[in-house]
């Protein structure tokens, strides 16, 4: 694959990067990403993903945009009111970079198709808001050994971590174990987010898709990062595996993918276990 | 330039900086180690920034030729992978 003029201008910033350079930039554009979710995680990421070249963006999101989505999901705008999110997010995509092939899928993710939609994808980002949805991308990308990156955010607080099918690394379930029981988190419409956190946290996601597939730098396998708006702080929390993990350890019970229920209004990450 | 044993060429007149380099640093990683490079450049910007550039990714500047036509070829020879 040759870079026209134009690619060489567009990556340029990318391509003068040692870490990154022509290979880079080519695996980048030879490259997929899944982002589950276009909504506040999923926005940023996938601007970011466009714009770097990612050449095969996947985006899943079952609901249209709301009024109320706009403080934080940064990839629709108020024309895009009642559209469905994946289409939004295709438009916006694809008028930054034509270099980018973007796959919609205007569905609920569950454990009847997940594995048919991952299994095109070289990484995947959660960027969903429940727990049943963070369970299931987990136990699938584990089942069908696929890396992803976690995140989650609540009021001033975020985490990620990533996952690799590699010896040694823990997945999402090693260290939450199940998700809480419905009353036990706050609903979406009850806790607020800063619109700014999920733009921290979904570059974050980003940076660690282009880690990946580029092979650039360190991923933040086996660390939790979280991060607090209110006192500035990063914590990187070293995780071990969890060799009795249901999913991942030596002697899985969860064999087949789970439907957790979900609370009336999606439950939405807790940070409450930091 | 009997000297060299020029192994491609590249032409980065019809660019502008940071494409310049860009387009030097893509032509070279292409090529073997040990291998020359001709880059045919522009006076003026190119011609103060892109040898510096070429020099700092480690390469080896053999000859800044003057075609004294307002372009110039600059002569590299290719260092590491
Ligand atoms: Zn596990």
């Amino acid at each position: 694959m040759a870079f026209t003029n134009e690619q060489l201008e567009r990556y340029s910033r990318h391509i003068i990067l040692n870490e990154i350079g022509v290979k880079g930039q080519k695996k980048l554009l030879e490259g997929s990403v899944l982002i589950i979710g276009a909504g506040g995680l999923g926005s940023p990421a996938a601007l970011y993903l466009a714009a770097a070249g990612v050449g095969h963006i996947g985006i899943a999101d079952a609901d249209v945009v709301d009024l109320s989505n706009l403080q934080r999901q940064v990839i629709h705008t108020t024309a895009d009111l009642d559209k469905p999110k994946v289409e939004s997010a295709r438009e916006t995509m694809e008028a930054i970079n034509p270099d980018v092939k973007v796959t919609t899928y205007h569905d609920f993710i569950a454990s009847d198709n997940i594995m048919d939609i991952i299994k095109d994808y070289d990484f995947i980002l959660d960027g969903t808001d429940n727990f049943p949805a963070k369970f299931l991308i987990n136990d699938a990308c584990v089942m069908a050994k696929k890396p992803f990156c976690h995140a989650g955010i609540l009021r001033f607080g975020g985490q990620l971590m990533t996952y690799v099918p590699e010896e040694g690394v823990p997945c999402y379930r090693c260290v939450f174990k199940n998700p809480p029981p419905k009353d036990a988190v706050p609903t979406c419409k009850q806790a607020g987010v800063i619109g700014a956190m999920a733009g921290i946290i979904g570059c974050l996601q980003a940076m660690e898709a282009i880690k990946y597939l580029t092979g650039a730098g360190e991923l933040l396998t086996g660390t939790l990062l979280t991060y607090d708006g209110l006192t500035n702080e990063f914590r990187r929390v070293k995780l071990p595996r969890d060799v009795h993990c249901a999913v991942c350890g030596e002697e899985p019970t969860i064999t087949e993918l789970i439907d957790y229920e979900q609370a009336e209004c999606n439950g939405i990450t807790s940070d409450d276990y930091k | 330039m009997a000297d060299f044993q020029i192994k491609d060429t590249v032409d980065i007149t019809d660019v502008v900086c940071p494409v310049t380099f860009v387009k030097a640093k893509v032509a070279l990683e292409e090529l073997e180690e040990g291998e020359i490079l001709s880059i045919h450049m522009a006076d003026g910007e190119p011609v103060q920034n892109v040898p510096r550039s070429i020099k700092e990714e480690g390469h080896q500047i053999l000859k800044l030729l003057d075609n004294s036509d307002g372009t110039y070829d600059l002569i590299v020879r290719k260092v590491g992978e």
